[in-house]
């Protein structure tokens, strides 16, 4: 850890979040934030609302209740592309890279925010669009080092290994440079060796550009080892807020949760 | 003025200048939207259970009628045609499944859909080949008489394909509701590998959705056969069943029943009241337009449950 | 052993980007270039030309245009011959409007025509996906050409309802109607194709390509990354419909001479563009063209094989035959090779890469 880690002021409030599909309620009154620069984890049961808390964060589900702050905006309800291009990036659960393209053609379609050329420049590939796909490239080309996926980089990613590919998909966030990072499970189904250069690659993107990190994961030692702050959810409830030590002392969660999985 | 005068106003007013017209128009619409129903029952069926869509179904239609045509015309009885055309239908699903369907698992849908109309080239050309390509008549013993209820005029024809219809729907419904082939069936076509995991044959089923699917072409092509003659353009009745289709949703067997009626109805009554205001021939675009339409505002169709997306 | 990038470095992602990074590509195309600009010229004769040459070229330009919708972006489209009708029509009109106008200049314009048509029928495209949408583009087919056959200003009143190419020149030189040679015509469509070819490959392998693409490959996680769907798809859609409007006007104007509404049927160009698209492998330019190439010589290799073996039949027969052997045929190819033409393309590379080696 080369310096000095910085915790700023809030970047994101959520408050006082309602989500409901029909009747179903998903998410029932959250209120937390996220400060500049932390690593901040969600945790709960499964089917606790973690994946649609990071929707609602991005815009892809519309609270039905609540205001979420980004960066001094808020927002009832957002596009998905607005949150893109606020500076929130993500990665899923499920895998969902571009199956039918590169490694490099993924990674590079992260900064198509930043692309702006149209495709009358496009259709000549000369000029100001081809020094702008140059540009791109050797910023792309950052992402892949830092990563190091240099070997995979004309590989088609649907053929690429589940480990790979959600490296990939890290590259992909990574590429848009954005202020904050969503990680949905980014290491389910990953073995010991793979889990540890994750988390070895979560706290340098952390470090090194001070990106600030929302985290969801079920490995309890990961979560308690990396984050600043915990929050709980469960049946879309928030149980618990804290650092990891008072989370791990909280009776609710202790019932609710870890009580069940570490005896 | 004059415009809304056209497309407005002048309609509603012949409308309810003789609303026993409008229910004879209406009827008519209805009798035959039974047929749209019919060709696209057999599409969602097909549809449903190995997620192909079936473009070659129009043109199975003019198979079935045709073989049947052919053998009636060779004096074979009426009953006796009706089964061998069956057993004929069987036979193309069998080879369809063994040099087609069978290759061509886990492929693009967009793939099997090029592969049908391939198939529907075959079908057209094998048809015409074995039983000529004039215009045919069909005579299956129907009544053509029309009779009067109530002031509105009704032919026994139509009601006849109706009743044929609604039966055969019914009995449709009871073999994939109630018998062991038609539970593995709907366990197909909820997800093909899990079906096959619990011991499911595929290869069969699929036979027997497409001999089902034959059967359906072969009631429709009786009954459009029946009333316009076997010819080449039955072919096209696969055009008409495809608003009925994004209507009514690919895989819902009530959806294309109500659609294809939706449609038969919608289709008349435009027809009869805005025709003239449009020039006429508007038959080949409207019911695509409406249903276009109709699914801007609900894209999950008419019976689709509301798709929540998840990531 | 002669297909290999062994040995040859590059030092900047320049080159690495660049659109034939090997030079047995480059000296590939070279060889297509010269082939197609001079050698063919000095042998074709009319029939040639006009039963082959210049049908497959136009079409192949629509099939480039629908593989950038199709292929690239995912969105399957059954309008291809509306589109191309909307094109033909709109060179119509504009030449017998404004007849001093160029008529490369018309034929650009009309496309961009096609290109606004091709947009507002791709809206749907926001709510409708997959099978649906490909069914609501029919709606685009048969509406725009029961527009063209009822409204008598398209065909300017003529009581026949056709359209006829006027004659018109660049350079001195006739390229459009009944006069013109057919080198003139030839050389006119082999250009057209090989600007947008190469325009449809550089748009593919920039942003905008991988837009499309990731739209087409999962349509949620683009958005989530910041691309905009509907933009994203309409752009498509007018590309698409710009590439096909070109064509049609080329149909007409540069090979049939005259037509009603029919010669754009979903029949005689929806489904065998699409054909094309898939048979030469959707998301490529180069399957596109090659796919073109099958499925035109396909029905005339049909039409011709039979006399040759000595095979006396009935023109009836005969056209129910080909119909059949050209179904089984499209079956059979999607069976052995579903990726297309593009994908045998790769294969062969790959062997020539080893060649003489086994491995």
């Amino acid at each position: 850890m080369s310096q000095e880690r910085r915790i700023g002021d809030v970047i994101l409030k959520v408050d006082n979040v309602s989500l409901a599909f029909g009747g179903v309620k998903a998410l029932t009154n959250i209120t937390f934030d996220v400060c500049e620069g932390e690593v901040r984890s969600i945790i709960g049961p499964n089917g606790a609302g973690k994946s649609s808390m990071l929707n609602c964060i991005n815009g892809f589900y519309k609270p039905t209740e609540g205001i979420i702050t980004f960066k001094g905006e808020s927002h009832s309800q957002m596009e998905t592309h607005q949150a893109a291009s606020q500076g929130i990036a993500r990665t899923f659960q499920n895998i969902a890279l571009f199956k039918g393209m590169t490694t490099l053609d993924n990674v590079m379609t992260g900064r198509n925010l930043k692309m702006r050329k149209n495709f009358l420049w496009q259709s000549l590939y000369y000029g100001p669009a081809m020094r702008e796909e140059l540009e791109h490239r050797e910023a792309a080309e950052r992402v892949i080092d830092f990563l190091e996926i240099e070997s995979i980089r004309k590989t088609v990613v649907g053929r690429l290994p589940y480990g790979l590919q959600k490296r990939v998909e890290l590259a992909r966030a990574l590429a848009a440079e954005p202020d904050m990072l969503l990680l949905d499970e980014p290491m389910a189904g990953m073995n010991y060796e793979e889990k540890e250069d994750m988390c070895r690659y979560i706290l340098d993107v952390n470090d090194e550009f001070g990106t600030t990190i929302v985290l969801i994961e079920h490995d309890m030692s990961v979560v308690m080892d990396i984050s600043d702050r915990v929050v709980v959810l469960d049946y879309g409830q928030k149980i618990a807020d804290g650092d990891p030590d008072e989370v791990r002392a909280n009776q609710r969660v202790i019932d609710a949760y870890l009580g069940v999985q570490h005896d | 003025m004059e415009v809304l005068n056209t497309f407005f106003i002048a309609p509603v007013l012949d409308m309810a200048d003789s609303p026993i017209f409008l229910l004879e128009v209406i009827i008519g619409g209805l009798m035959a939207g039974v047929m749209y129903s019919l060709v696209a029952l057999g599409f969602v069926l097909i549809y449903k259970a190995s997620g192909v869509f079936n473009y070659a179904q129009g043109a199975m239609v003019l198979f079935a009628a045709l073989t049947l045509v052919g053998l009636l015309d060779n004096h074979v009885p009426l009953i006796l045609a009706i089964i061998l055309t069956m057993i004929v239908m069987v036979g193309v699903a069998f080879l369809i499944e063994r040099y087609m369907l069978r290759h061509l698992v886990n492929q693009a849908q967009i793939i099997l859909f090029m592969a049908t109309i391939g198939l529907n080239f075959v079908f057209e050309g094998a048809g015409q080949i074995a039983w000529g390509s004039n215009v045919k008549k069909l005579d299956v013993g129907i009544p053509e008489n029309s009779f009067e209820v109530g002031g509105v005029l009704i032919n026994s024809f139509d009601l006849f394909a109706a009743v044929t219809a609604a039966v055969l729907v019914g009995v449709l419904a009871i073999f994939f509701q109630k018998t062991s082939v038609g539970r593995a069936l709907r366990a197909v076509a909820d997800d093909h590998q899990a079906a096959l995991s619990v011991g499911i044959p595929l290869k069969t089923i699929w036979i027997i959705v497409w001999s089902v699917s034959g059967f359906v072409a072969l009631v429709a092509g009786i009954m459009w056969g029946g009333k316009a003659g076997v010819q080449f353009s039955l072919v096209l009745i696969a055009l008409k069943a495809l608003p009925v289709l994004i209507l009514g949703g690919f895989e819902s067997v009530p959806g294309a029943i109500i659609g294809g009626l939706l449609i038969g109805v919608f289709e008349k009554v435009s027809e009869v009241y805005w025709g003239p205001a449009f020039g006429g021939a508007i038959e080949g675009w409207f019911a695509y337009m409406a249903a276009l339409v109709f699914l801007m505002f609900r894209p999950q169709g008419l019976f689709g449950e509301k798709i929540i997306e998840r990531v | 052993m002669f297909y290999r990038e062994a040995g040859q470095f590059k030092s900047t992602y320049g080159a690495d980007q660049a659109i034939f990074p090997i030079v047995q590509d480059r000296w590939f195309m070279v060889l297509v270039l010269l082939v197609s600009y001079v050698v063919v010229p000095m042998f074709a004769d009319e029939y040639w030309y006009q039963a082959i040459l210049i049908p497959f070229i136009i079409l192949a330009l629509a099939a480039v245009g629908l593989n950038i919708l199709t292929g690239y972006c995912g969105q399957v489209s059954l309008g291809t011959g509306a589109f191309m009708a909307v094109g033909a029509y709109a060179t119509y009109k504009l030449s017998t409007g404004f007849p001093e106008l160029n008529i490369i200049i018309v034929f650009l314009m009309s496309g961009a025509i096609a290109a606004a048509v091709g947009i507002v029928f791709g809206l749907p495209s926001l709510r409708i996906k997959g099978f649906y949408l490909a069914v609501a583009t029919l709606a685009a087919q048969f509406f725009i050409l029961w527009v063209f056959n009822k409204v008598e200003w398209f065909f300017n009143y003529s009581p026949s309802g056709t359209i006829t190419a006027p004659p018109r020149e660049i350079f001195s030189v006739l390229i459009t109607g009944p006069e013109a040679s057919p080198e003139a015509r030839y050389y006119v469509v082999l250009v057209f194709l090989t600007v947008f070819a190469l325009a449809a490959k550089n748009m593919a392998r920039g942003h905008l390509g991988r837009s499309w693409m990731a739209i087409r490959d999962m349509d949620i996680a683009a958005e989530i990354i910041g691309i905009r769907p509907l933009q994203t798809k309409l752009l498509a859609f007018a590309i698409s419909s710009f590439y096909c409007g070109v064509a049609g006007a080329l149909y007409i104007f540069c090979w049939l001479g005259s037509a009603e509404t029919e010669a754009f049927d979903i029949l005689n160009i929806s489904f065998p563009v699409l054909f094309m698209v898939i048979v030469g492998g959707l998301g490529s330019v180069l399957g596109s063209i090659l796919g073109a190439g099958f499925i035109t010589l396909l029905p005339i290799f049909l039409t011709n094989a039979p006399p040759v073996i000595g095979l006396e039949i009935s023109t009836e027969l005969q056209k129910h035959i080909e119909e059949i052997i050209f179904g089984v045929m499209i079956i059979f190819f999607l069976i052995v090779e579903p990726h297309g033409f593009n994908r045998l393309w790769q294969i062969a590379k790959e062997k020539l890469r080893m060649w003489p080696f086994p491995y």
